[in-house]
């Protein structure tokens, strides 16, 4: 068995140079595909070959399946890693990489189809035994049947869209009479952003944290995690801070958490590095929320708690390697967060793509960034806002806390605004230094700063 | 009398066969003299600058008139439709707008790039069989 000798990553921005980094470490050739609008990005530099895909709408570039899949055959890369976001989790990508020849460097596209569809992906997880939170088997069909649904699981619901994310297609109905009108909003919300408005239902659960264990799975019957990581602090849907291990977590929680997540990846025939999202109320029960069949953004929290590589390991579990370790090798230690850096206004968090004027970066013990930003680079509109991971570690949550306090200090972008003031304020909050959070923490958190209507 | 007066009056003196020259201004009188034998040698190369140099310009000129192709794709560029085939366009031939002026093939699909004006093609930029990225000039067209 012999690891690759050249990957194509047909992703950009920093999970690009992150995905290089690992390749450079594991002496594998790099090819980095572009769109016009990021000839002078980092990840065009440091890997060894770039090719322009297309313009700048992601559709005819990052997006564009003949485009990347060319470019592999004429540059002759055997894999291609998809990192996170664009054609990470489509199974058609995934599928015509195995059609060409092309090692796609994550799980099989029934994998990638399942996880895709939530409501079905629920029915599997409760047939197997994970817990999911009360509602409809699988899809509901008609209004009529969530609203029958609805009245047997108790209000509020919420409801949401078979192929949705990041919040998109969600609507909570708190009493009978809102359901009817709501649904036919989630629907029309799903098929417009996913092409399918199949929707589902479940209990609303108004406190809850969001909690999610990372998986490795070899695909040769070993199967790990790797911890929990919090994803409390988010905004719509969106996270913003992450942080390994919750500040909950017992260590019998933790083991429970992670049999939940090694099952569900068994549940699906699970191979390479993923995610299990759950759902966990304020009596701490879990429930199965949706599972991620890719590279995690928030990654690096778990590496340091871990010391496991996790690209590293995803190229060596594509290439056909089995794991090196089993579940009672993985030691867990210290304390890992990582914040968001944004382009957005960290007031109102409205995007502000632009020109970085001047640029320097926090180090010193325990801090890593991973960013494909560089002075007098520029922020395109085109794509997603995130500008730098800021990641700390510590020996406990009093020192990673102190530590991502020092780094943000440290940290200085000019030109556009970011989510730093933001991130400054939440780790100087009382309730966010005491763990004791739920996903609504930055609505209540901010409310405050916005001017009065 | 400038120095720059001087120096034409030495450039103009290099472009002919002439070989002396007096010019008498504001009271100040100049004798420009050379030997045959210098001229003989010195003009053939200083023409050949002088060409050189008015090609260079007319390229120039002629660039910022041409049209580029570029590829509207990335993937393999192909001159012909088949192997043994003909060229789908010679240097130098008249082309329609539409006309196919070459293949690139991306996926096992052959897409035909064709022109989008009437003109002549005046270079074609990429060997046959080479991989191209998106964006980047495969011919110079002369639009008519």
């Amino acid at each position: 068995m012999k690891l690759f000798k050249k990957i194509l990553i047909a992703n950009r921005g920093e999970i690009a140079v992150r995905i290089i980094r690992a390749c450079k470490e594991l002496g594998i050739k790099t090819v980095a595909v572009y769109s016009d609008v990021d000839k002078n990005s980092l990840h065009t530099k440091l890997a060894d070959e770039s090719i322009c895909i297309g313009p700048a709408s992601s559709a005819q570039s990052y997006n564009s399946i003949p485009g990347i899949l060319t470019s592999a055959e004429i540059t002759d890369s055997e894999a291609i890693h998809p990192g996170y976001g664009f054609l990470s989790e489509n199974p058609h990508f995934a599928e015509a990489c195995l059609t060409s020849g092309i090692t796609f460097i994550g799980p099989a596209p029934e994998s990638i189809r399942l996880g895709g569809d939530k409501a079905k992906a629920r029915q599997v997880m409760k047939r197997r035994g994970v817990p999911v939170v009360p509602g409809s088997e699988g899809a509901v069909v008609s209004e009529e049947a969530a609203l029958k649904t609805a009245k047997k699981i108790g209000f509020p619901v919420i409801i949401k869209a078979s192929a949705g994310g990041g919040g998109r297609g969600m609507r909570i109905a708190t009493a009978e009479d809102e359901l009817e009108r709501l649904y036919f909003m989630a629907q029309r919300e799903a098929l417009t952003a996913f092409g399918n408005g199949e929707l589902y239902i479940e209990k609303y659960i108004p406190e809850m944290r969001h909690i999610e264990v990372q998986i490795l799975a070899d695909g040769k019957g070993n199967i790990l995690h790797l911890g929990e990581r919090d994803c409390s602090i988010q905004r719509r849907h969106q996270k913003l801070i992450e942080e390994s291990p919750s500040p909950i977590a017992t260590e019998k929680f933790r083991k429970k958490l992670g049999e939940y997540a090694v099952k569900a990846a068994r549940a699906i025939k699970y191979k390479n590095a993923g995610t299990v999202e759950f759902i966990v109320d304020a009596e701490g029960n879990i429930y199965f929320m949706e599972m991620n069949t890719r590279l995690q953004v928030e990654h690096p929290v778990t590496e340091y708690v871990s010391g496991i590589d996790i690209v590293k390991e995803q190229i060596k579990i594509a290439s056909g390697f089995p794991l090196e370790f089993r579940q009672t090798q993985i030691k867990l230690s210290g304390h890992a967060i990582e914040c968001r850096i944004n382009a957005e206004d960290p007031e109102r968090f409205i995007p502000c793509p632009g020109t970085i004027t001047f640029m320097s970066l926090p180090g010193g013990p325990g801090v890593r960034v991973d960013t494909a930003a560089y002075n007098g680079c520029v922020i395109p509109s085109h794509y997603d806002s995130l500008v730098a991971k800021l990641i700390v570690y510590g020996r406990d949550r009093a020192e990673a806390i102190a530590r991502m306090k020092r780094a943000l200090d440290e940290f200085i972008i000019e030109g556009i605004k970011t989510t730093i003031p933001f991130h400054k304020r939440v780790l100087n909050d009382p309730e966010f230094a005491s763990g004791n959070f739920n996903t609504g923490f930055v609505e209540r958190f901010n409310s405050p700063a916005l001017p009065a209507k | 009398m400038e120095l720059e007066d001087l120096k034409g009056l030495i450039e103009l003196l290099k472009e002919t066969d002439i070989t002396e020259l007096l010019v008498e201004k504001d009271g100040t009188k100049v004798k420009i003299k050379r030997e045959k034998i210098f001229s003989s040698v010195e003009i053939p190369s200083q023409r050949a600058a002088s060409v050189q140099e008015t090609i260079l310009r007319e390229t120039e000129e002629e660039t910022q008139r041409l049209i580029t192709v570029t590829s509207p794709i990335v993937g393999t560029f192909y001159r012909s439709p088949s192997p043994d085939a003909p060229v789908f366009v010679e240097v130098g031939l008249r082309i329609k707008k539409g006309q196919v002026l070459c293949i690139i093939e991306a996926m096992k699909l052959m897409n035909e790039i064709e022109s989008e004006v009437d003109g002549i093609v005046v270079k074609a930029l990429v060997e046959n069989g080479q991989p191209v990225e998106y964006g980047e000039p495969l011919f110079l067209i002369e639009p008519l």
